[in-house]
């Protein structure tokens, strides 16, 4: 039982960190829960039906089906995550001066909520499907009673939703002058580490060269493996042994996003609500 | 003569593109057979991870960036490498008891 909460749980984990920083960013936007649930629904959903087709996926494109498809949703993930961030800086100014109130474009649930629903939808395709394919297996093999796997499959997602509200609760302490910045960052880090993730698949596809294939070796100093590994993969992309490329599309997902919230998104919005 | 050397020729020509016989490895009661795998550095290597096993495993390398779900009895193909001489590490994302090392020399 033991040994399925733990993967579960550390599957759970990343997605429930994403949900736990977007539902921060969307502190006080009307209707966000329902959009937030939607998106959760909708990855499991997802999650059960990429697992059902997890063997013509991983069997498509001449084997590398697998790679193509993670890192696919994980780019559309980046892009949902980079259009909340342009969107958030042309509403900054408007924001900032209704510091105590939300933005009346905030406050009218003008918000990108799908584009952060969308993206919590992926994080939870994702590690769901992994979850949803390992536990079938177990059950299958009949390692053990569905009673015990039920039991340690919900311990994990218990423990992996504690995280989540963690990080919520832990972010709604900052006061809400600066909270929004503090999430933009957040979500801009998580972009470029979903991105470098992105190119890790594309490597293992042999699509793209490693430019190095280990630029540095922090593993002594935490491990990829450890909690704290993980939470900061999937809050800032730490990598352990990053790929050269990795550090390319990093780099370049942290560009391309400032440099569109500093053109696309720098008019203040102060009648529009799109 | 002529059709000897042509031959000889076209195997010697032939060798290096006929990519090395995928290496195999093999997951069998949550071990890796073998769990030290010696392949080729400086070259492609084609891996071939097979699940022997009924459950479900993940094929993960965080030096090697490699990361692949394998299903029950499944198999599938990684490609790693050009790599330096070496030891990397790989396991069961599923079972992380589960490790063994590629050894390039």
């Amino acid at each position: 039982m033991l040994a399925a909460a733990i993967i579960v749980f550390r599957e759970v984990l990343e997605a429930a960190l994403i949900v736990g920083v977007v539902m921060a960013a969307s502190h006080g936007v009307p209707r966000r829960g329902r959009w937030i649930a939607g998106g959760i629904g909708a990855g499991v959903a997802g999650a059960i039906l990429v697992a059902l087709g997890a063997d013509g996926i991983a069997a498509a494109v001449s084997g590398i089906g697998d790679e193509l498809f993670n890192a696919g949703v994980l780019l559309a993930a980046v892009c949902m995550l980079g259009w909340h961030n342009v969107w958030m800086n042309r509403h900054g100014r408007e924001m900032a001066h209704a510091a105590d109130r939300l933005g009346s474009a905030i406050r009218d649930g003008a918000k990108p909520l799908w584009a952060l629903a969308i993206a919590v939808a992926i994080a939870v395709l994702r590690e769901g499907s992994e979850i949803v394919l390992f536990l079938y297996s177990i059950a299958v093999a009949g390692e053990v009673t569905p009673l015990t796997m039920a039991a340690g499959g919900g311990l994990g997602l218990l423990a992996g939703a504690g995280a989540g509200a963690a990080i919520y609760f832990g972010l709604l302490r900052i006061p809400l002058r600066h909270l929004f910045m503090v999430t933009s960052w957040l979500v801009l880090f998580v972009a470029a580490g979903m991105a470098s993730q992105a190119a890790a698949f594309l490597l293992q596809a042999d699509l793209l060269p490693p430019l190095g294939s280990n630029l540095w070796d922090t593993s002594f100093l935490l491990s990829e493996q450890s909690l704290l590994g993980r939470v900061l993969h999937t809050l800032i992309g730490y990598s352990a042994q990053p790929a050269g490329i990795q550090l390319v599309f990093y780099a370049a997902t942290m560009l391309l996003i400032l440099g569109l919230t500093r053109t696309i998104g720098r008019h203040p919005a102060t009648s529009s609500r799109n | 003569m002529v059709r000897a050397v042509a031959a000889a020729l076209a195997l010697f020509v032939a060798t290096p593109a006929l990519a090395q016989a995928p290496v195999t490895i093999t997951l069998r009661d949550h071990q890796f057979v073998p769990a030290e795998v010696p392949i080729p550095a400086g070259t492609k290597v084609e891996l071939l991870v097979r699940n022997e096993q009924t459950v479900t495993a993940e094929f993960e390398s965080n030096s090697l960036h490699r990361e692949k779900v394998v299903a029950p009895n499944g198999q599938i193909t990684v490609f790693v490498g050009p790599l330096d001489p070496g030891r990397y590490e790989f396991f069961d994302d599923f079972n992380q008891q589960t490790r063994g090392f590629l050894v390039a020399k």
